[in-house]
């Protein structure tokens, strides 16, 4: 590259944007990078101690303690863990809920911080603060051969379709918060959920709903998942209000088009 | 001798005439002139609409059981197999799974409905703001105005016979609205629902007044409607050539044949393709109706909208004396102000035509901005509607625009009594500019954007004339006076009734006063060629 | 007033005719004629399409379209085949009509609404002299009875509706709920002891009846039920409500007081209850007062309490109509 060659490229129009963009990429990458070895890092070095527990114990200080208490005694932005069980933690560590990334009201799914391995350890710590619900084993989860649809989706439409939406696809609340969808949800969560009762959902106990009609409803929420759909684009599965918005504008819009088509004369 | 075809038609075309001898009648209605407007085929849609309703609801009614008796499904749909369910949704589910072509036709039935409101809605509107309704089609327009009150009910029976948790819940809110009306509301419930609710006969009623009753009566009404605009003929847009005792356009046949038949297979071919391609009230997916479930979400179509989301923003008034009970919170978003509403809206060519002093006939249309009142009432009407509409969606709207319920709840509350006024005022001064606009235009001409240095060094850009077709367009308007007030005479006596008419005067005033005054002849005139 | 101050400019006529291609070039009609042809042709297909589709297209099969997504496919091509046979033939007869049809507008004469004096003059004369024959006018005693016998007949089908429905009397106010009627789950039918619910956690219920599997939905409309369970000190309720409460269990009817839907959204750490159809918000401390949306009473409240075997029942029915107000209905 000669001097001049690099003044002449300098010079072009384009070169600003390109060279705008190189740094970004450049910058972006380095930051993902940078980030993750932290992590992993923090892993492999904890790695090295001794039980699941203490590794438990390590994470929470550094990632929950803040909000959560030295002790998980809870505090005036975060409620306590004493008691929650090692399910309550699963569910909302594994599905990225927790660590919370602002304090809004409600904490959203999203890509999981931890992966298993420390999932599984924060679980159990929080299990040893005192007893609570433990995470369903995969005995426990076989929906498939215990549960029964129909009646999954009779106990669903009674207990869940007025905050999650006949067909699991989420609810507003009051306040801004809501009930998420349940579609593309693991088993496991699902079961989770309804024992411990996350944040704004109640719990659903053993006797109020029992196991097998816990597998019942699983099972229903993964024949809708699964369900493709009968009778053509689904609009949301939001009912009337998309369906009038397509009626006017797919409908009468279109046909007003046509009519203008219709009276306009040929050339 | 004749072709076979000539003959075939000559000797059919003979036993009719022999018969009925419409010879005459038919040579001048198949020479009838037809304008030819785009804004004039939104009544064609609701009308081809109405038919395909008929057609693929008499395909429903084939298979379809109005009976709320339960039965245990055991049809082809796996999710609801076992469930206990009325035989009017178990009768929905076997033609959505197990007949073919009935998923088709449901869908298409119910898409239907959707464009057949639609396009009265959209149609209403062109002809409120072309000023269609004034004498001598108020008759026309008290008609429309029923036509589509029965359209509205027959599609909320319409998709509550299916007996499903989602039009099941609103029957639920439907009885309560009943419920509610003082003195005769529980007898009236009970009388509809022959018992508490649900009882058993409520779906088997509605079914006889959804397949038999509103359509004959609409069908009636339909039959009647046309006739008036056969009779009177069509109105037309305000154009060279055009005036109020001719009507300009295209012949019955072969022309206006061809289109409007042409049209209705075309909304039939977009209607079907709806079906075809977008799913419209999965019954399936919610279950059958119980009392004890609701889904998160719950809505009436969008024709029933409006009313929901007014019932939604009521404050929570109710007043109770010596043991009773009037519940403001449902009856004046239910029952009031829908009432005020409808009733005002049948009674607006009356008002206007009283208020303008206008009894002539008219059959030229107006273009909006030229009846700046009409318009910006209309508009403030539409705005009221929708923000109804909106706060109809609002658990919707928080969910996918990440809002809260109580936001969109208070925005709305407040948005119905400050928008619609809001939208009066800015209706009225856009018409108002609009006009100065043609003025401009018919006075100045078009700027061309083409700049010429003068000898003096003066630039001038030039301006392209109007044609004089384009010139008349904008120019062939009324514009009346307003009303005088009846003024005191000599001797210092009140002549007779002065306050209605003072009150109409000043009416009128409000309505005609302000206009822009439309360019004369003589202005045009004084302004010479283009150069400007 | 017509003088040139005001006049308005005139009317030029309609506008001149502008031919289409079609009408002076040979070749283009043809062409215009092909197409319209092609469109008719196409709807033919679609009609072959949904032959085809209805008959030999199974009913288990699914296609991926872009945006429509995975879709039934016997319905999506027996739509797309419907859908086409009818659009072209509408296409073709309207493309017919452009090109080819004649395109001159023409002009025709309305004539006034109004009848002509004469003819008016002429159906008064008539109608007056038929009337008189009648003699409506002048036989008095005609004329009122005919009014009396035409009021009266009206009146019969009225009456044939009274079986429309039983009069309502005290069915509104009646639950099942009484004392010591067990509080069962919804569904499932399973009796609940208290220590089945812990603090956080909601039940539906239902009255125990006999024969469970016949319950009506007359009676779920009234008799559905909500138990929540918080801590007993969150109760802001006075000492009667309190009673009417078990260790931090209350019981609600699930029937919205508003409108009648059902009322089963708790939110956990709000403790506030909300109806899906118009966001009522219902406080559980407070005895479930309103405290947002349209509703204007709070939900009746169940008196409950545990019998010797330690089940949940009702302790007595309920205080209040359940369900939507109505005329008769005395807070």
């Amino acid at each position: 590259m000669t001097v001049k060659k690099l003044s002449r490229l300098r010079r072009r129009k384009i070169t600003a944007p390109v060279l705008l963009l190189l740094a970004l990429i450049v910058v972006g990458n380095a930051y993902a990078f940078i980030g993750a070895t932290v992590t992993t890092s923090g892993a492999t070095a904890s790695n090295a101690r001794s039980t699941m527990v203490d590794e438990g114990r390590e994470i929470f200080l550094r990632g929950c303690s803040s909000c959560h208490g030295l002790n998980a005694e809870g505090g005036g932005i975060a409620p306590s863990l004493i008691g929650v069980g090692a399910a309550s933690v699963d569910f909302q560590v594994a599905t990225g809920r927790m660590p919370m990334a602002d304090m809004s009201v409600q904490a959203m799914r999203k890509t999981p911080v931890y992966n298993a391995e420390e999932t599984a350890a924060l679980a159990a710590y929080v299990a040893t603060l005192a007893p609570g619900p433990a995470i369903p084993g995969a005995a426990q989860l076989t929906y498939e051969r215990d549960g029964n649809t129909a009646e999954g989706g009779e106990l669903f439409r009674t207990n869940c379709a007025m905050c999650h939406n006949a067909a699991g696809q989420g609810g507003a609340l009051t306040q801004g918060k809501h009930a998420p969808s349940l579609m593309g949800v693991e088993p496991r969560h699902i079961y989770e959920a309804m024992i411990t009762g996350p944040q704004s959902m109640p719990v659903f106990g053993d006797k109020a709903i029992t196991p097998e009609e816990k597998l019942s409803i699983i099972k229903w929420i993964k024949a809708v998942e699964n369900e493709k759909s009968l009778g053509g684009a689904s609009l949301g599965k939001v009912g009337p209000v998309t369906e009038g918005l397509m009626g006017w504008v797919g409908g009468i819009g279109l046909l007003i088009g046509i009519a203008v088509w219709l009276t306009t004369k040929s050339r | 001798m004749k072709p076979a075809r000539e003959r075939v038609a000559g000797s059919v075309a003979n036993f009719v005439d022999e018969r009925v001898g419409a010879a005459r009648y038919l040579k001048k209605s198949l020479n009838k002139v037809f304008p030819d407007h785009w804004s004039f085929m939104l009544g064609e849609i609701a009308l081809y609409s109405f038919i395909i309703l008929l057609l693929s609801g008499t395909f429903l009614t084939f298979w379809f059981v109005p009976s709320q008796e339960e039965l245990i499904y055991n049809g082809s749909y796996v999710p609801l197999k076992g469930i206990k369910m009325s035989a009017a949704y178990a009768s929905t589910l076997d033609i959505s799974f197990d007949v073919r072509g009935g998923m088709l036709m449901r869908q298409v039935h119910h898409w239907a409905a959707l464009l057949f409101l639609a396009a009265m809605v959209a149609h209403m509107m062109r002809v409120f703001f072309t000023g269609a309704f004034r004498k001598p089609r108020e008759l026309n327009w008290v008609l429309g105005v029923a036509l589509i009150t029965l359209g509205i009910v027959e599609g909320f029976l319409g998709y509550s016979l299916p007996d499903d948790l989602l039009s099941g819940t609103g029957i639920r809110i439907a009885e309560a609205i009943l419920q509610a009306i003082p003195v005769v509301g529980t007898y009236a419930a009970f009388f509809a629902f022959g018992g508490a609710f649900p009882g058993l006969v409520f779906i088997p009623r509605i079914y006889t007044v959804h397949v038999l009753l509103i359509p004959g009566i609409i069908l009636a009404l339909i039959t009647v409607h046309l006739m008036l605009v056969w009779y009177q003929k069509h109105t037309q847009y305000p154009g060279p050539g055009r005036t109020e005792k001719n009507v300009v356009g295209y012949p019955l046949m072969p022309v206006y044949m061809a289109k409007a038949g042409g049209f209705f297979f075309i909304v039939f071919g977009v209607t079907a393709f709806l079906g075809a391609v977008a799913s419209i009230n999965p019954i399936w997916v919610f279950g059958p109706y119980t009392p004890t479930q609701i889904s998160a979400g719950s809505q009436p179509d969008w024709y029933m909208g409006w009313l929901d989301g007014l019932v939604r923003m009521s404050p929570p008034l109710e007043t109770y004396f010596f043991n009773r009970t009037i519940s403001w919170n449902i009856l004046i978003p239910g029952l009031i102000v829908p009432g005020i509403m409808f009733t005002g809206l049948a009674l607006w060519p009356f008002i206007e035509a009283w208020a303008t002093g206008d009894k002539r006939e008219h059959h030229l249309l107006d273009r909006p901005r030229n009846a700046p009142t009409r318009t910006a009432v209309g508009v403030m009407a539409l705005t009221f509607t929708i923000v109804a509409l909106i706060n109809g969606g609002n658990d919707i709207i928080a969910t996918h625009f990440s809002l809260t319920i109580n936001q969109i709840m208070w925005a709305t509350r407040i948005s119905i009594f400050v928008l619609p006024p809001l939208a009066y005022v800015i209706t009225k001064r856009i018409c108002l500019a609009l006009q100065r606009a043609d003025r401009d235009l018919v006075l100045h001409g078009r700027e061309t954007g083409r700049l010429v240095m003068l000898p003096h060094g003066e630039f001038v850009e030039i301006h392209e004339e109007l044609s004089p077709q384009e010139a008349f367009t904008r120019t062939s308007h009324e514009q009346l006076a307003p009303i005088p007030v009846a003024a005191i005479d000599a001797n210092g006596v009140r002549p007779k009734g002065v306050l209605k008419d003072r009150i109409r005067a000043r009416i009128s005033k409000g309505i005609l006063q302000e206009q822009i005054a439309k360019p004369t002849a003589k202005e045009k005139l004084e302004l010479g060629d283009g150069h400007h | 007033m017509s003088n040139t101050e005001l006049e308005p400019l005139k009317d030029p006529g309609l506008p001149a005719h502008a031919h289409r291609k079609a009408d002076h070039d040979e070749a283009a009609a043809k062409r215009a004629e092909r197409q319209v042809a092609i469109l008719f042709l196409l709807s033919a297909l679609g009609t072959v399409l949904f032959i085809y589709s209805y008959i030999w297209i199974a009913e288990d099969i699914y296609v991926f379209i872009p945006i429509v997504g995975t879709t039934n496919a016997h319905q999506l091509f027996l739509g797309l085949g419907l859908a086409s046979s009818l659009f072209f033939i509408g296409a073709g007869a309207v493309h017919w009509a452009k090109t080819l049809m004649p395109d001159e507008e023409v002009t025709a004469q309305r004539h006034e609404m109004r009848s002509s004096d004469e003819d008016r003059a002429n159906l008064i004369a008539s109608v007056k002299e038929n009337a008189g024959a009648a003699g409506l006018g002048r036989r008095s005693l005609i004329k009122r009875t005919l009014g009396l016998s035409l009021g009266l007949v009206g009146l019969s089908p009225l009456l044939l509706l009274r079986d429309l429905g039983p009069l309502p009397g005290d069915s509104l106010t009646k639950t099942t709920w009484a004392e010591g009627v067990h509080l069962v789950t919804d569904p499932g039918n399973r009796r609940l002891r208290p220590e089945d619910l812990e603090v956080g956690a909601v039940a539906h219920v239902l009255p125990e009846i006999e024969h469970p599997e016949h319950r009506s939905l007359n009676d779920i409309a009234k008799d559905a039920l909500l138990l929540i369970r918080i801590r007993p000190e969150e109760f802001r309720l006075d000492a009667e409500r309190l009673s009417w409460t078990y260790e931090g269990i209350i019981a609600f009817s699930k029937i919205c007081s508003h409108m009648g839907c059902a009322v089963a959204l708790y939110e956990q750490q709000t403790k506030h209850l909300l109806c899906p159809c118009h966001q009522s918000t219902f406080d559980v401390p407070t005895g479930a007062k309103v405290i947002f949306g349209p509703a204007a009473r709070p939900l009746p409240q169940l008196a409950i309490k545990v019998d010797e075997q330690g089940y949940l029942v009702a302790a007595a029915p309920f205080n209040e109509a359940v369900g939507p107000s109505f005329w008769e209905r005395s807070k």
